[in-house]
C-alpha cells in the first residue's frame, strides 16, 4: 500500500539514519545540541540582560509610582487635617476673645450704671436735704408769725375785755410765757 | 499519516564539520531561533512602553516575569532569586518549544530526548556545582537527613544519593515522553480520519467526524500538557536549586 512507502520514505529521508525512531538517530545529536546551545545560551543572555530587567523596571517604576502616590496623599491629607486644626483653633480664639469683650462690656456698663446711681442718689439727697431746710425756715417763720398773731389776738382781746390796749412789752411776755408752757 | 514522522529531523542546511559530526541547521534548530527572537520580541516589545497603566502585551510579558517570579521564591527564597534570569529562560523556552509542536506543520523540539536530557543535565550540574561552591562539602549534608536513627542510616543514604543522581533522568524522561506520546496520539487520530475516507469513500469521510472531534479535544488537553511538562520542568528546577542554597534537610 502508498502508506508503507510513505512510511519507510519518511523515516529514511532525511536523516538517513539508522534508527527507526527519530529521537533516538544518534546522527542527529550533535546539530541539536550545538543549536540548543547556541540559543539556549544566547536567550539566557537576552533574558538577563536586556529583556528581564527591562520588565523588572517597569514593574518597579509602577510600584514606585504608586507608592508615592499614597506618600503624596498622605501628606495633602496631614496638610488639610492642620489646616482644619489652625482653623478650628482660630475659631475657638476668636469665641473666647468675643467672650472676653462682651464680659468686660458688660462689666465697664454695671459699673457706669452703678456710677450713675451713686449720682442720682446724691443729687437727690441734696435736694432732699434742702427741701428739709426750707421745710425747717418755712417752719421757723411760720413760728414766728404765730407769736405775731397770737400777740395782736392778745392785744385785741384784752382790748375788748378791759378797754385799754396793753402795753407791746407786757403782751410779749404774756405770750411768750404762754408759749413755754 | 505516520505518527513517527512528525518527529523527523530535517537538515536544511549543512553549517560544516565539528569533529567527525557534520552540523546543520535543521527544522529543529529553526524552532529553538524562533523561540528566541519571539520571546524576546514579546518581553522587549510588551514592555518598551512601559506604562503605569499596561496594555494587553505589556499585562502579559509582567504576567510571566511575575509567575516565574513567584514560583521561584515560593520554593527557593528569596535567595533563589539570583537564578531568576535561569529558571526564565528555562521555563519559557520549554513552554515555547512545547507549544511550537501544536502548531500545524510546527516541530516539537522537546520531543527529542537529547533535547531534554541536555537541559536536565544542565540544571544537575549547576545544581552540584553551586551547592559544592557555595557549602563546600556541607553540601553532601543533603544526603543524611536529620533524626534517621544509625541503624538505618547507610541504607537512606544511599536511597538518597541514588535519587538524586537520577534526578536528570526523570527529569528530562517526563517531558519528553509526555510531549512524544501526546503528539502521537494526534498523529494517530489525525491518520483515522484519512483511513475512514480512504476505505469508506463519503460514509467514511461524515464518520470521520469523530476522530475529528476527538483531535480537538486532546489539542486543548495537549495544550494543557504542554504548560503543565513546562512548569513542572521548571518547578523542579527550582525545587533543585533550592537543595543547592539550603542543603539542610
Amino acid at each position: 500500500m502508498a502508506e508503507s512507502t510513505a512510511h519507510t520514505a519518511g523515516t529514511e529521508a532525511p536523516s538517513g539514519g539508522h534508527g527507526g525512531f527519530p529521537p533516538f538517530n544518534p546522527q542527529t545529536f550533535p546539530s541539536q545540541l550545538v543549536w540548543l546551545v547556541i540559543t539556549f545560551v544566547l536567550l539566557y543572555a537576552l533574558m538577563a540582560k536586556w529583556a528581564l530587567p527591562q520588565v523588572a523596571r517597569v514593574i518597579e517604576n509602577r510600584q514606585k509610582r504608586i507608592a508615592d502616590d499614597f506618600a503624596e496623599a498622605e501628606r495633602l491629607k496631614a496638610q488639610s487635617e492642620e489646616a482644619l486644626a489652625a482653623y478650628e483653633k482660630a475659631l475657638a480664639d476668636a469665641r473666647a476673645r468675643a467672650q472676653a469683650i462682651a464680659t468686660e462690656e458688660r462689666e465697664r456698663e454695671a459699673a457706669a450704671s452703678e456710677a450713675r446711681h451713686k449720682e442720682l442718689e446724691r443729687a437727690l439727697n441734696a435736694k432732699l436735704a434742702e427741701a428739709e431746710k426750707t421745710i425747717a425756715a418755712t417752719k421757723q417763720a411760720a413760728m414766728a408769725n404765730v407769736r405775731g398773731i397770737a400777740e395782736d389776738a392778745t392785744r385785741t382781746i384784752v382790748e375788748r375785755l378791759i378797754g385799754t390796749a396793753p402795753g407791746d412789752k407786757v403782751v410779749a411776755d404774756a405770750v411768750a410765757d404762754a408759749l413755754k408752757r | 499519516m505516520d505518527p513517527i514522522h512528525q518527529f523527523q529531523i530535517v537538515n536544511l542546511f549543512p553549517l560544516g564539520k565539528f569533529g567527525h559530526a557534520e552540523i546543520f541547521f535543521t527544522n529543529s534548530a529553526a524552532f529553538m531561533v524562533l523561540a528566541v527572537v519571539l520571546l524576546t520580541g514579546f518581553l522587549v516589545i510588551g514592555t518598551a512602553g512601559g506604562r503605569a497603566v499596561p496594555g494587553r502585551l505589556q499585562s502579559a510579558a509582567e504576567l510571566t516575569y511575575e509567575f516565574v517570579a513567584d514560583m521561584l521564591r515560593s520554593t527557593a527564597g528569596a535567595e533563589g532569586m539570583r537564578f531568576f534570569p535561569y529558571v526564565f529562560t528555562i521555563f519559557m523556552f520549554v513552554l515555547l518549544l512545547n507549544m511550537f509542536g501544536l502548531i500545524p506543520f510546527g516541530f516539537t523540539v522537546t520531543s527529542h530526548i537529547i533535547i531534554t536530557a541536555t537541559l536536565a543535565l544542565l540544571v544537575f550540574f549547576t545544581v552540584l556545582g553551586y551547592g559544592l561552591i557555595r557549602h563546600g562539602l556541607h553540601f553532601f549534608n543533603l544526603f543524611v537527613p536529620k533524626g534517621v536513627p544509625v541503624y538505618i542510616l547507610p541504607m537512606i543514604v544511599a536511597i538518597e544519593i541514588l535519587s538524586f543522581i537520577s534526578r536528570p533522568i526523570s527529569h528530562s524522561v517526563r517531558l519528553f515522553a509526555n510531549m512524544l506520546a501526546g503528539h502521537i496520539a494526534l498523529k494517530v487520530f489525525a491518520g483515522f480520519i484519512i483511513l475512514l475516507g480512504g476505505a469508506l469513500g463519503a460514509i467514511g469521510w461524515v464518520g470521520g467526524v469523530l476522530p475529528f472531534a476527538m483531535i480537538v479535544a486532546l489539542t486543548a488537553l495537549e495544550m494543557l500538557v504542554a504548560f503543565l511538562q513546562a512548569y513542572v520542568f521548571a518547578i523542579l528546577t527550582c525545587i533543585y536549586l533550592n537543595d543547592a542554597i539550603h542543603p539542610g534537610h
